[in-house]
């Protein structure tokens, strides 16, 4: 990566292309306006400077530069807005999570991270459920949620390949949903500060393809978890 | 004559003798102008405080698990062998931000300049209540040692973040931290109590005893800046006060505000948080603004271009301050359709910065620029404010939020707006009202070093966290080498860190030339800066009580380069054949 | 004679006021705990997430039985010492291990005022979280190997949980006495509690899942008064 690169790393995830999006034209916007406003700055300091003979000229404002400048601003952040609404209700809206979503369920703690599967049924809440540690196995294509919650302090559930963010907070039951796109290793922070050990609440997390995954689940299926 | 003149001269003591004891003259003084300095004196330290904790952090994170050098001075509950434990780094970072929003940015704009200039620069001999002045710093001062006093009890200092969420901040048995975090929540509700009352009276002050022809259109806008802040003070720190009492009781006696499983709410934390938080942060920019507004005409020998709009954006960010608080908590959990509600919110209270930036611009332009210090500084924090304010219009937008939220994306805007905005422009209005203080000039050759080594130092700290954070890495993480995709990104730590040292270390320059120039600076003329406002029309420091008579104002405080007189500055008092008297003031105006 | 001998020093001794040692040639108790049946499957552990620990242990030894003898079981005496009998700290601590992830041992017993001495010998970050309910508690980390902590305890508790929340599988338990006449039983499952005074005493052997058994025994001035415990798979 270069280090003064404003590109983003690349994502992994349906969401990533739609919030990457977002962040080049916020970037494009915003970048036209820092050159803009520091280019102009930088004139001045030179054209403007004071030099024998020089006056300043005596005015006090100009309306119509007024309502030119808030305008714009204003359209600008308008634009950003209705740009950014339809893309948050997708991430997090309550009713945008698939009914085909697999189900999982993640229970933050200091400071590790359990995940619950639903087993061979596809259920949580049954017999054949297990539970890992640290670990997060998920399908490529396949849209899954996660009931996710702590059950001491607020943690957070970041993984930056999906461009996925949410709070697990004590008493409160999330749904968070997503669909990777890419089969690969990916890693799990917590990025809400937990304690001592917030900076290594890190677990796992392995996109398989369908058969890959199948394959796991029936090699899980002695696996009990200590608690 | 209006009444306002009658009672301010029976106010003054300018003029007599000052028969004030030394305790009373320094120590236990009512002068405006000594608590103002006893504010600075006490938020310098706090802000070299503040800085320290910062170097050992960056130490840790540019080296992890390297011990620090000299750290063996330190206890082995914080760093056995000089390598900080991760709970100790928590403190540091805890303690770092609060001792600089609390300790250091909000008392030296507030109680320094709030206190210093608001009667020098509306004709006022002091403040409206000179004892309770008194009696907030007073109270500021214990409830600083109150916070310091967590570093010496068993569990350390707090350790939950500036922020102090719960249920981690309330419970001891997960954070390690039992004393520490009742000490800070007591210290904040002392600090809270002086604030309050330095509010009440600067709101009363400027209402109530501005000199005659002083009218709200005249006044300067550091002033107006000085009272819509303490108007958000006044409302936004009981907030605090509430949230943190509920937060010590629940530590303390058996209360359940933040804890679900008895029926509390962990949210509430952070919904009364930020509440107070938001308008906080704008408590600790507007001043600030002001202040870099006085300067900016003042080097440009022009007219502030657009005053009234100045006046209406300030007004307008201190009243859209209170409704975009929900942007700290667009992952929190809460209903996302209020996401959608704070953003628009958020988006909209760009506007009004944006108007203060261009209008700064419009100062500048087809001015004469005189780049002396407080200037260079100034200019300094209009161009690292942009920064600051256009990086806030990515984490604007809820979705972008959802990938750089508690990463050092965040950790770049909060410092280009606080220290690139707000210490930009506390080194500028420091130097430039330091000869009112001290009765000297600082050093303008050190002033300039100082200068060019803190912004190109400055940037080469903080610039590349913007690049850390689009990367993914997470905010308060003790040890970064933890996560593969976070490897990669040390060696930009390093940088950074090191980049770090070197901006410390250059801040013994405005040290020295602040202590030194104290004793030995070049004598302070009552102009030296040719202003046009009232406290340059006195002595270098001025006599207690200000004025030794009532000045009368006949116009605002940017007439540079007017044409009605030959020099390039006209002072607000100065009567021009063309000035008609003031109107008779109605009583309490 | 002795007897005589013994008694004068004990009463100059407590006529100072000053702490009395355990009789230095006191009676002891000794013993060994079995376990009888077929002891139940101990829990798995997954360490395969903790690169610095995973391979090594694969359960936890929550019933740790060998050839019969079950070890980590704390035997006590719980009643018969006189009331408000004072007792010297011993100067050595007591030490609790991490290693391979797990606590070495998973019982333990400290006096009151007596150093409990955490050491690390994982290269990898542990917490070691202590909550009591009499005692002041802490949670405090431990991020390199090598490293040692050393707290004390000013109040009786038994059963105090020690607990890594790194790893969170990993417990012990912590109890505090306030005199010095305990033991934890030994992977052969003997165990020896020395420098009684001579008299009748209520042993109790407890073990974290199995439960507790007692015992009456009487001490004589020398030699030991033996105690054996016999413990199955009955949960507690």
């Amino acid at each position: 990566m270069h280090w003064l690169s404003w590109m983003l790393p690349p994502g992994a995830s349906t969401f990533a292309g739609k919030i990457d999006f977002i962040y080049y034209v916020i970037l494009t916007i915003t970048g036209v306006a820092f050159f803009l406003v520091e280019g102009a700055l930088v004139v001045f300091l030179v054209k403007y400077r004071a030099r024998a003979g020089r006056k300043a000229e005596y005015i006090h404002g100009s309306t119509r530069a007024e309502i030119t400048w808030t305008s714009v601003t204003a359209v600008t952040v308008v634009v950003l807005g209705v740009m950014s609404v339809p893309v948050w209700n997708l991430v997090k809206g309550r009713n945008s999570v698939p009914a085909d979503a697999m189900p999982l369920a993640i229970q933050a703690q200091q400071f590790e991270w359990h995940v619950t599967y639903p087993g061979k049924d596809g259920q949580l809440g049954t017999a054949d459920d297990f539970e890992l540690r640290n670990q997060l196995h998920v399908v490529v294509n396949r849209p899954t949620v996660v009931m996710l919650t702590s059950i001491d302090v607020i943690h957070s559930f970041f993984v930056p390949a999906w461009r996925l963010k949410q709070d697990a907070v004590p008493g409160l039951h999330i749904r968070v949903w997503f669909q990777p796109t890419e089969v690969g290793e990916f890693e799990l922070g917590c990025a809400e500060l937990c304690g001592l050990g917030h900076y290594r609440m890190r677990a796992q997390v392995t996109v398989h393809t369908q058969e890959d995954y199948d394959r796991w689940l029936a090699e899980q299926s002695q696996n009990v978890a200590i608690r | 004559m209006a009444t306002t003149a009658a009672t301010v001269d029976q106010l003054s003591h300018a003029g007599h003798v000052d028969t004030r004891s030394f305790l009373r003259k320094y120590i236990f003084s009512t002068d405006h102008k000594t608590i103002g300095i006893q504010f600075l004196i006490m938020s310098l330290v706090f802000l070299a405080l503040g800085g320290t904790l910062a170097m050992m952090m960056r130490w840790q994170l540019g080296f992890p698990g390297r011990p620090i050098p000299g750290g063996s001075v330190l206890p082995e509950t914080m760093a056995p062998g000089g390598v900080l434990l991760p709970e100790f780094y928590n403190s540091l970072v805890t303690m770092h931000g609060t001792f600089m929003v609390f300790f250091a940015i909000m008392p030296l704009l507030v109680g320094v300049f709030g206190n210093f200039l608001i009667p020098l620069k509306i004709g006022a001999p002091d403040m409206a209540f000179p004892r309770i002045n008194m009696a907030s710093f007073w109270v500021a001062a214990s409830a600083g040692i109150i916070m310091l006093a967590g570093f010496l009890v068993e569990g350390g200092a707090a350790g939950a973040g500036w922020t102090s969420y719960a249920p981690l901040s309330e419970t001891a048995e997960y954070s390690g931290v039992s004393l520490g975090q009742q000490l800070w929540c007591v210290s904040l509700i002392v600090l809270g109590l002086s604030s309050i009352l330095g509010a009440l009276n600067y709101i009363t002050t400027v209402i109530n005893m501005r000199a005659p022809g002083m009218t709200w259109f005249r006044l300067p806008l550091s002033i107006w800046a000085l009272f819509i802040t303490a108007i958000l003070v006044l409302l936004a720190i009981p907030i605090l006060s509430g949230a943190v009492i509920m937060l010590l009781f629940d530590q303390t006696i058996g209360t359940h505000f933040f804890q679900p499983a008895a029926g509390g709410q962990v949210l509430l934390w952070q919904h009364l948080f930020w509440f107070f938080g938001h308008p906080e942060v704008y408590i600790l920019i507007l001043p600030a603004m002001g202040m870099a507004s006085d300067i900016i005409a003042n080097g440009s020998r022009k007219p502030i271009f657009g005053y009234e709009s100045m006046v209406f954006a300030i007004i307008g960010i201190g009243f859209l301050g209170w409704v975009v608080w929900g942007h700290h908590m667009f992952q929190s959990g809460m209903n996302p359709t209020l996401g959608q509600t704070f953003m628009i919110s958020t988006l909209f209270i760009a506007v009004p910065s944006a108007i203060k930036v261009f209008n700064w611009l419009g100062t500048m332009w087809r001015g004469t620029l005189h780049f002396h210090v407080p200037m260079m500084h100034a200019v300094a924090f209009v161009a690292m404010f942009v920064i600051g304010g256009l990086s806030g219009v990515f984490m604007a937008s809820t979705p972008f939020d959802i990938y750089i939220h508690d990463t050092y994306f965040i950790v770049a805007h909060i410092h280009y707006v606080l220290f690139g905005g707000s210490l930009f422009a506390l080194f500028a209005s420091i130097t430039y009202w330091y000869p009112k203080m001290f009765g000297r000039m600082m050093s303008p050759f050190w002033g300039k070093v100082h200068f060019w080594l803190t912004l190109v130092f400055y940037n080469c700290v903080f610039f590349p966290m913007h690049q850390l954070g689009l990367h993914g890495h997470m905010r308060r993480i003790y040890d970064p080498t933890q996560y593969d995709f976070l490897k990669p990104l040390q060696p930009l730590n390093e940088f950074i860190s090191i980049a770090a040292f070197l901006l410390f270390a250059s801040q013994a320059i405005f040290a020295l030339n602040f202590i030194l120039s104290w004793f030995f600076g070049a004598k302070a003329e009552a102009n030296p800066w040719k202003d046009n406002a009232l406290e340059w029309t006195v002595s270098s420091p001025p006599p207690h009580g200000n004025f030794p008579e009532t000045p009368t104002v006949y116009r605002g405080p940017y007439e540079y380069s007017s044409p009605e007189v030959s020099e390039d500055y006209l002072p607000q008092n100065k009567r021009l054949p063309t000035d008609r008297a003031p109107a008779p003031q109605p009583a309490g105006h | 004679m002795k007897h005589l001998m013994l008694s004068a020093i004990v009463v100059s001794l407590a006529a100072f006021g000053s702490r009395a040692a355990p009789v230095a040639q006191g009676g002891s108790v000794t013993g060994t705990v079995k376990f009888t049946g077929t002891p139940p499957a101990n829990p798995k552990v997954d360490m395969s997430e903790e690169a610095a620990c995973k391979g090594k242990y694969t359960s936890d030894p929550v019933v740790m039985v060998t050839n019969g003898s079950l070890a980590n079981v704390l035997i006590y005496v719980k009643s018969g010492l006189p009331a408000g009998g004072k007792y010297a700290v011993p100067s050595a601590p007591v030490t609790i291990d991490q290693e391979g992830c797990l606590y070495h041992p998973r019982t333990l017993a400290v006096m009151v005022g007596q150093q409990l001495a955490i050491h690390n010998s994982d290269a990898v970050l542990h917490n070691i979280k202590v909550v009591p309910k009499k005692n002041r508690g802490f949670n405090i980390s431990q991020p390199t190997k090598g490293m040692t902590t050393s707290k004390t305890f000013t109040t009786e508790e038994m059963d105090i949980p020690v607990q890594c929340n790194v790893h969170s599988w990993m417990h012990a338990n912590l109890n505090v006495f306030s005199h010095p006449f305990f033991a934890v039983s030994g992977a052969d499952g003997s165990f020896s509690i020395k420098g009684l005074p001579p008299g009748k005493y209520e042993i109790e052997a407890w073990h974290e899942k199995l439960g507790t058994k007692t015992m009456t025994v009487t001490v004589p001035a020398t030699g030991s008064a033996t105690a054996n415990f016999s413990f199955s798979a009955a949960a507690r």
